[in-house]
């Protein structure tokens, strides 16, 4: 039987770019992927007739530039276009509009809160300055600050300087913004109840947090960090879906070499020796190579397809508390046409952006409140979007796809596992929540697609549904991610490496982690790296 | 309560836009936050030569404008700004900074005060946030008046002239910096000597529901005195050789500023004028005691360029070709037939009579050229006529 080089496991977005970096340095790779088709959470298919639905992931923005280019993603059909702004709905019958335009922006806020609109410019100086400071490490390894390596040490005078060239105010400010809640933070800058539920929403998603949690600061500079052609903190959509991103990633690794094999699940790592030398498939299939690579979050990889007994105990215990709760759930929409939000009046441009619900801080707690309680959330948070006023191949003509991420749906209800009873119920909730805001939109449901957790879990894999492969809480980021100590992409038994979402710099549709992991790879191969480094943005 | 579609309206016409569309030959609107504005109305160069050798009028409605009042209204604006407020009598007009905390310009503008105790403080940028954050512990009463104050820039050697034309009595006896209130179409009009072209000129306010009548009275005053509109590209001539700064070019308003070290503090500037560090207590002073102390980083100068080649964007260099400094605003000054320009060079460079190069690319059809051309650092300003600060003021 063939021996490769490096076997991937999981055609995430991120297997995909691990694969295809391996390959482009010129090592024999075999990527496997448990479902019939490839993505991940950066997936597209079709499943009502004639509709794609991005069915997990739905905006891009994090997607590193550096990769995109040098996988030539645009070469295999690759686009995202930006779409910009944002609308919350209020109770009450009124919106907040938030708008790329500054001058349009601050006329919008000066409605709700005169001071607001002016103190809007200082928070998105403070904003960007996280970013900034950020951005430059979603490239790099983070260094072991336990270790005298001398690489280790590089890099951690490379962070310290990076952070003492803040200067003073900026290293306060660093610090506290990394810990504080969003609630809290956005109390620096803003008076008005919908303003600070506006900013508050991406402070959120994808944690098991409320908006009062500590912590969820740094969940919104997650969601700020990227960019769309160098405009920062913009978003985008890709065009077909965000399918599209792993089908170019697929196309770019085929070129490059690389094997990839659907319906392949691996059943387990095969360790001989302490050394990880090849995967036995479900089929019964086993394939070898010098290299194993695990694009799963570290409780399938370590605690369903590694054998306990290869690991050492103090290890297993750390997969087994590795903080991965799942608190998001998504309806994907078909529709007969455009719904109406009477709030917006017609041809309101906010309608082609993000849209959301929730006008205070209150409700947004009390919708996490419902999550602690063991039940989705009565009143949920929803980032909803139709693509397809923006992209014309989604859906036929007329008709429409809507994108509904919602929060927070727990990973069982009750402490008990998700029925269809209880999917149904959920979904109803979100369906009743929307129609509130948009009279004739339930006329137009043409087909719904509901996703707790449990079909997340159970589809894509992703462990309680947690869609960043992970909770982004300072315990688990950086040089903690996924554990201490095992923040550069090796994994516990030699000749294994992880390079999912639940690595540096954690979840999103980024790529990077993927393309760090193959760094580290081929360094221990001794290979030249293939892998770019990260644009400077001085 | 403003509208559900207030967004829509992406730009206001100002009070004047009836009167000024017209004279908008090239059609082509700009932006200033909530306004249509035009850089150029004519041509850029007819416009310039109107401030300097007959009178023009610039749209200054947009201008932000916020209204200072209550019993603590001076104690407060004292502790806001970084000059001394007392100077500033009632009747009077008082050009000034003000900083954050680190002594870092927010923006600049000029403080008037209208009446005892009553104060506008007009600015380039909205200033409500930092102003409501420094009131904290003084009674008094801040509010936005942008939109309810009209505005024209009115400046140029015949301003005085027309205006007496117009009936303004004792005109040409207000001193530089004073202010005069008028009866005018059943409403106040408000005339300052004040302006930002540094030649002699007025700024006019009014309600704007009599904008319209100010401007039919102010051309047919000034028909035979060559009066016309000026845009913003001639403005910023006037304005560079008056020696005045912009806010955004010269310096940015810290508060937007993501790089905290690219902000100034007012001696970094030139401004040390405009600092009161005898004032026991106003926004930035300890830093700025701090930066007395330890040194400032960077010097504003003024540039006399060789050549006729304007440096804008230059890098400023030692002989030895080492960059020190870059061009902040430049020009051809066809006043003082000089190439000028601002730059902030790192301290300890750029004391007057200092030798630098200029690096200065230009182009001429599609062929680019890169000159090196000496300049030096010059203490005053450009172009400064006497007729700036001649009382009474004279016809022309
Ligand atoms: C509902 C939802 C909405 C989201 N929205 C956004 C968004 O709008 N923008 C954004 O940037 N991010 C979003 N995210 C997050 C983002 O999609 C994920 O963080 C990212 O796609 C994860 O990529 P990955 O490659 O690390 O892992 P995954 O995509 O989880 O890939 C793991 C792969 O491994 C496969 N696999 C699992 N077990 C096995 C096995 N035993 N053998 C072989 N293969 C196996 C899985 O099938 C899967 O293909 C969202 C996620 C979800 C779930």
């Amino acid at each position: 039987m063939k021996k490769y080089d490096a076997i991937v496991i999981g055609a995430g977005h991120n297997g995909l770019t691990n694969a295809a970096f391996l390959a482009k340095a010129g090592l024999s790779v075999l990527l496997l992927e448990r479902n019939p088709y490839i993505g991940g959470a950066t997936v597209s298919r079709e499943i009502y007739p004639g509709f794609k639905y991005s069915n997990c992931s739905y905006v891009c923005s994090l997607l590193r530039p550096e990769i995109y280019r040098d996988l030539n993603l645009a070469k295999y059909g690759l686009q995202i276009v930006p779409y910009g702004g944002s609308v919350t709905l209020c109770e009450n019958g009124d919106f907040f509009g938030n708008f790329t335009d500054a001058d349009v922006a601050r006329r919008e806020m000066q409605r709700h809160s005169e001071r607001d609109a002016v103190a809007a410019v200082r928070f998105d100086r403070d904003i960007m300055r996280q970013c900034k400071f950020i951005r430059p490490f979603l490239m790099r390894t983070p260094p072991d600050p336990t270790s005298f390596k001398p690489r280790d040490i590089r890099e951690l005078i490379h962070y310290g300087k990076e952070y003492y060239k803040l200067g003073e105010e900026v290293i306060y400010d660093t610090i506290r913004f990394y810990t504080m809640s969003i609630a809290e933070y956005l109390d620096e800058y803003f008076e008005s109840g919908v303003i600070k539920a506006a900013f508050a929403g991406s402070g959120i998603i994808g944690s098991a947090l409320g908006v009062m949690s500590p912590g969820t600061s740094y969940v919104l500079l997650h969601h700020a960090m990227g960019e769309v052609d160098g405009s920062m903190g913009a978003w985008g959509f890709a065009r077909g879906g965000m399918g599209a991103i792993a089908d170019a990633m697929a196309a770019a690794l085929v070129d490059l070499g690389g094997e990839i094999r659907t319906d392949a699940g691996v059943e387990q790592i095969i360790v001989r020796n302490g050394r990880a030398v090849g995967v036995a498939l479900e089929n019964g299939d086993e394939h070898y190579a010098q290299v194993i690579v695990s694009n799963l979050d570290p409780k399938r990889t370590f605690l369903k397809i590694m054998d306990e007994k290869d690991l050492d105990p103090s290890f297993v215990e750390k997969a087994k508390n590795f903080k991965i709760r799942g608190s998001s759930g998504k309806l994907n929409i078909a529709l007969d046409g455009v719904p109406e939000f009477p709030a917006l009046g017609k041809d309101n441009e906010l309608i082609r952006g993000d849209m959301h619900f929730m006008d205070s801080i209150e409700r947004l707690e009390r919708a996490y409140d419902d999550w602690k309680n063991g039940t989705w959330s009565k009143d949920p948070y929803v980032d909803m979007l139709i693509p397809t006023l923006t992209d014309p191949t989604m859906t036929p003509e007329g008709k429409h796809f809507m994108s509904v991420f919602v929060q927070y749906v727990p990973p069982k209800v009750n402490g008990r596992d998700w029925t269809d009873a209880d999917r149904d119920a959920f979904g109803q909730t979100v369906l009743d929540q929307i129609a509130n805001y948009s009279p004739n939109f339930k006329d137009l449901i043409l087909d719904v697609e509901i996703r707790t957790p449990r079909e997340i879990e159970a589809e894509v894999g992703l462990t309680e549904g947690n869609i960043f492969q992970g909770e982004l809480t300072m315990d688990q980021l950086l040089f903690n991610r996924p554990f201490p100590g095992y923040a550069q992409y090796r994994g516990p038994v030699k000749g294994m490496y992880m390079c999912g979402s639940a690595t540096h710099p954690g979840g999103g549709v980024m790529a990077a982690p993927g393309a760090n992991a193959a760094r580290e790879i081929l360094m221990d191969l001794k290979r030249p790296n293939s892998v770019p480094e990260g644009w400077v943005d001085d | 309560m403003r509208s559900r579609g207030h967004f829509r309206k992406n730009v206001y016409p100002s009070p004047f836009h009836s009167r000024l569309e017209p004279l908008n030959k090239l059609k082509e609107w700009g932006r200033w936050h909530d306004y249509l504005s035009a850089d150029t109305y004519i041509c850029d160069s007819k416009e310039y030569f109107a401030v300097r050798n007959t009178c023009a009028v610039f749209d200054l409605t947009p201008m932000e404008k916020t209204r200072v009042t209550g019993p603590d209204a001076f104690a407060y604006l004292d502790r806001l700004l970084t000059r001394s407020v007392e100077k500033v009598k009632p009747g009077r007009v008082g050009y000034c900074v003000w900083c954050d905390d680190n002594g870092r310009l927010l923006d600049d503008g000029t403080l008037f005060h209208l009446h005892e105790g009553d104060y506008r403080l007009c600015s380039l940028h909205p200033q409500l946030d930092w102003m409501l954050t420094s009131a904290i512990g003084f009674d008094v009463d801040i509010r936005v008046e942008t939109h309810e104050v009209a505005a024209l820039a009115f400046q140029g050697p015949t301003s005085c002239a027309v205006l007496r034309k117009m009936g303004l009595d004792d005109i040409e006896n207000l001193k530089p910096f004073g202010i005069k209130h008028y009866a005018f179409a059943g409403t106040e009009l408000m005339v300052s000597r004040t302006g930002y072209s540094g030649d002699l000129g007025y700024e006019l306010w009014i309600d704007p529901s009599a904008a319209e009548d100010l401007w039919d009275r102010l051309f047919e005053a000034g028909e035979l005195h060559g009066i016309m509109p000026f845009g913003g590209n001639a403005l910023d001539l006037v304005r560079i050789e008056a020696g005045l700064l912009l806010c955004g070019k010269d310096f940015l308003p810290a508060d937007g500023t993501v790089r905290p070290e690219r902000t100034r503090s007012p001696f970094e500037l030139g401004l040390d004028w405009l600092v009161d560090l005898s004032k026991p207590c106003f926004n930035g002073r300890q830093a700025l005691l701090e930066e007395k102390k330890n040194g400032s980083r960077y010097n504003f100068v003024k540039l006399d360029i060789d050549g006729n080649k304007p440096a804008n964007d230059s890098f400023i260099m030692l002989q030895n070709k080492t960059t020190v400094g870059h061009v902040t605003s430049a020009m051809w000054s066809p006043s003082a037939k000089a190439n000028i320009a601002f730059a902030s060079l790192e301290a300890p460079y750029g004391q007057v009579g200092e030798e630098f190069l200029a690096e200065i690319y230009y182009q001429r059809e599609l062929k680019w050229t890169r000159v090196l051309a000496p300049c030096r650092v010059i203490d005053h300003n450009f172009f400064e006529p006497p007729r700036r600060r001649m009382t009474p003021a004279p016809d022309f």
